[in-house]
């Protein structure tokens, strides 16, 4: 439903997009994580048509973004990063502004209406001013509106930002249940929880394309570190002492613990022990644990070079 | 169509809701044009004067006879002597007290200069310059008529060239009525109010971000042009009609010519004006740099490229050219011709072409601004 091959963006000296390619299938929930800036937005923003790339094609729906805009505006949703709806205007006014510049009226325009109050669950809110609900609700009517026109493809920039934790389930339950109708969905997020969600990830950083695959595969392949958490008596000045050990990668804060990526097969927790009291650090605890999400997007950050 | 609608009508019910821009569309033109319009009346007329005719001749006789055969002077009293001049002026009862000496007759019969004193209350400095401009030229006038009278009564041929005086009061150069200058002033608030609201329409959306959402949806850049112009039209023509209904209540201005041919002028200058508005909405980024840019792109050529001020006909050349480029120009062109002169379609098809003309640059640019950003 998505193809983006070797899409570059450039503006003036600066490469926000630098030859992004990948594919995203027919009801697939497809993961966008990056750090700030890595250029999520304006791939996403390459891919609805509204920023030409620089070079590189885009299809959507099986239409080329940038010969046949028209065909594809009619078949995607968009919501994006900012709230972008009409906070002067009441929840009802908003649904038929944006229902009807996707051509919607009446008894059609009606029923898409009340699914989407339905589902976002806005029900005795319609003639609120959006201005005045809730974030959570504001994202949940964004939402409502981007599907109003039931578009096949859904464009999601960072949808959940600051939501609640239990509204951000709610929101992902939607987005799940849009996906189980045959939606397909791109979205981005922060939220290495929600990035479990997606059937695949693609992590973008400084514009380039890093990892890419199911939430299993990411972690297991674009990380071919071991990594072990390891608890201290006293976390002063440790993670300097053991940047220095020979084999170890990096070394990153975890609550309490520390997490230490070895070169892989260098360690195991009894030889890592040993070389840590040999560095004067008393340890109390030494385990060698799964990689998770975060310790890819910590991994991946740190380890590209920064060349912009 | 329907996209059209749904924009249309989101425009409206978000003009309905917000009081800002309602209020320049409304209000700031009426109080305005109060201001302004008090303002700039130093027309004067019906001064009443008192008279203190000490020649008593038919020559002197003649002369007030004249003087008073217009709307400007009322002879509210007659003096017997010359002591009583400062009573009259600080009761009020006269504006401006007219002394006529002793041998004014024999004096313009010898043809030599006939003065005639006038005493005016100066608290009103600008019309008090008025009244006195205006006596200056009547004076003049009707000094020459006595004179050639006077001449041809003694049987001689007035072949003397005479010199025609024409007095020139700042502001007001053709000694016509204030209504001379309700049309520019008209000019100026229908430009602020159309301009302005539109030029912050498209970078409203842009800023708010609300615009990347309609770029995504199917809507073409007429559409969303179109309907984001419409109800500025609508509340123009209403606009229109307040400012002349309060002209009409206020400084009693008539419309002479036809309703119609100004009702096209209107929508003429509306598709320019609010044209000129997206355009600067358009290539904006801002709304506080869209309101500046709207304000000087407005305000400088009213007051000083439409002949508000100056009249167009004593500008420079290079002035005379350069304000064929700004709507009011043309505009007040049309209305003084419509209002004042009574003028048909024949006499004002030039600026209603002309501002087609502009109209259709300024919404050209819009429109492909616009479509380069979808
Ligand atoms: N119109 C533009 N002109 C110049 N630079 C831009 C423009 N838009 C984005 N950028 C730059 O491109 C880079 C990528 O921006 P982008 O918004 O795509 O990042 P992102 O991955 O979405 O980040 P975030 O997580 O903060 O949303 C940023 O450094 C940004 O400053
Ligand atoms: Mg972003």
């Amino acid at each position: 439903m998505i193809v983006a091959r070797e899409l570059t963006c450039v503006f003036g000296s600066f490469t926000a997009v630098d030859h992004v390619s990948f594919a995203v299938a027919r009801g697939e929930i497809f993961g966008f994580l990056g750090p700030n800036g890595a250029g999520k937005s304006t791939t996403i923003r390459m891919l609805c048509g509204l920023l030409r790339p620089t070079s590189g094609t885009a299809r959507v729906a099986g239409y080329d973004t940038g010969r046949e805009p028209e065909c594809v505006r009619e078949r995607i949703g968009y919501m994006s990063q900012k709230f972008s709806l009409y906070r002067d205007l009441s929840v009802r006014e908003n649904l038929a502004f944006f229902g009807g510049v996707y051509g919607l009226t009446g008894a059609r325009l009606q029923a898409r209406r009340e699914a989407v109050v339905g589902m976002a669950g806005l029900a005795g809110m319609i003639d609120r001013i959006t201005g005045t609900l809730s974030g959570a609700l504001q994202q949940r009517l964004a939402l409502g509106c981007a599907i109003l026109h039931e578009p096949s493809i859904l464009f999601l920039d960072e949808p959940t930002s600051g939501v609640d934790p239990l509204s951000r389930r709610t929101f992902w339950d939607l987005i799940q249940g849009l996906a189980a109708k045959g939606v397909t969905v791109l979205v981005t997020t922060h939220f290495l929880d929600e990035a479990e969600f997606c059937q695949r990830l693609a992590f973008i950083h400084a514009g380039r394309l890093v990892a890419l695959g199911t939430p299993a595969d990411v972690r297991r392949e674009s990380v071919q570190e071991d990594l072990f958490e390891v608890a201290l008596e006293t976390l002063a000045g440790a993670r300097e002492k053991l940047q220095g050990l020979a084999d170890v990668l990096a070394v990153s804060f975890f609550g309490p613990r520390l997490h230490v990526f070895c070169r892989s097969g260098c360690y195991d927790s009894h030889t890592l022990g040993r070389a840590l009291a040999a560095r004067g650090l008393a340890t109390q605890h030494v385990a060698r644990v799964p990689v998770r999400l975060e310790d890819v997007f910590i991994r991946l950050v740190q380890r590209q070079p920064l060349n912009r | 169509m329907q996209r059209f609608l749904a924009i249309f009508v989101k425009e409206i019910r978000q003009l309905r809701r917000d009081r800002l821009s309602l209020g320049m569309l409304f209000l700031v033109p009426v109080l305005l044009l109060a201001l302004y319009g008090y303002a700039l009346s130093f027309d004067v007329k019906h001064i009443p004067v008192a008279v203190l005719d000490e020649d008593a001749t038919r020559a002197s006789r003649e002369f007030l006879e004249s003087l008073f055969s217009n709307p400007y002077f009322d002879r509210v009293l007659t003096l017997d002597r010359r002591a009583e001049a400062d009573a009259v002026l600080d009761r009020g009862r006269a504006r401006l007290v007219l002394v006529i000496p002793r041998g004014f007759a024999q004096r313009l019969a010898r043809g030599e200069t006939a003065e005639v004193q006038a005493l005016v209350d100066g608290a009103d400095a600008s019309s008090a310059g008025a009244a006195v401009g205006y006596l200056d030229a009547l004076a003049a006038r009707a000094t020459r008529r006595v004179q050639i009278e006077t001449i041809q009564r003694a049987g001689i041929a007035p072949s003397l060239p005479l010199v025609a005086l024409v007095p020139r009061i700042w502001f007001n150069p053709d000694q016509e009525s204030s209504h001379f200058l309700i049309p520019g002033l008209i000019s100026m608030l229908m430009m602020l109010a159309a301009v302005i609201a539109t030029s912050l329409s498209i970078v409203r959306e842009r800023e708010r971000r609300t615009l990347e959402q309609i770029l995504v949806s199917p809507v073409r850049p007429m559409e969303l042009i179109l309907g984001k112009t419409l109800p500025y039209v609508l509340v123009g023509v209403a606009t229109m009609g307040l400012i002349l209904l309060l002209g009409r209540i206020a400084f009693g201005v008539t419309v002479a010519g036809s309703w119609w041919l100004l009702s096209l002028t209107t929508l003429v200058f509306l598709f320019s004006a609010l044209g000129m508005g997206l355009m600067i909405s358009s290539i904006t980024r801002s709304q506080q740099v869209a309101f500046q840019l709207a304000t000087i792109l407005t305000l400088l050529p009213s007051f000083l490229l439409s002949g508000l001020i100056f009249p167009i006909r004593s500008m420079p050349v290079f002035h005379q050219v350069f304000s064929l480029f700004f709507i009011p120009r043309h505009f007040v062109t049309a209305l003084r011709a419509i209002m004042l002169k009574g003028a048909g379609f024949a006499e004002i098809w030039p600026s209603l072409a002309a501002m087609l003309a502009l109209g259709l640059f300024f919404n050209g640019i819009a429109l492909w601004r616009t479509r380069r950003s979808m």
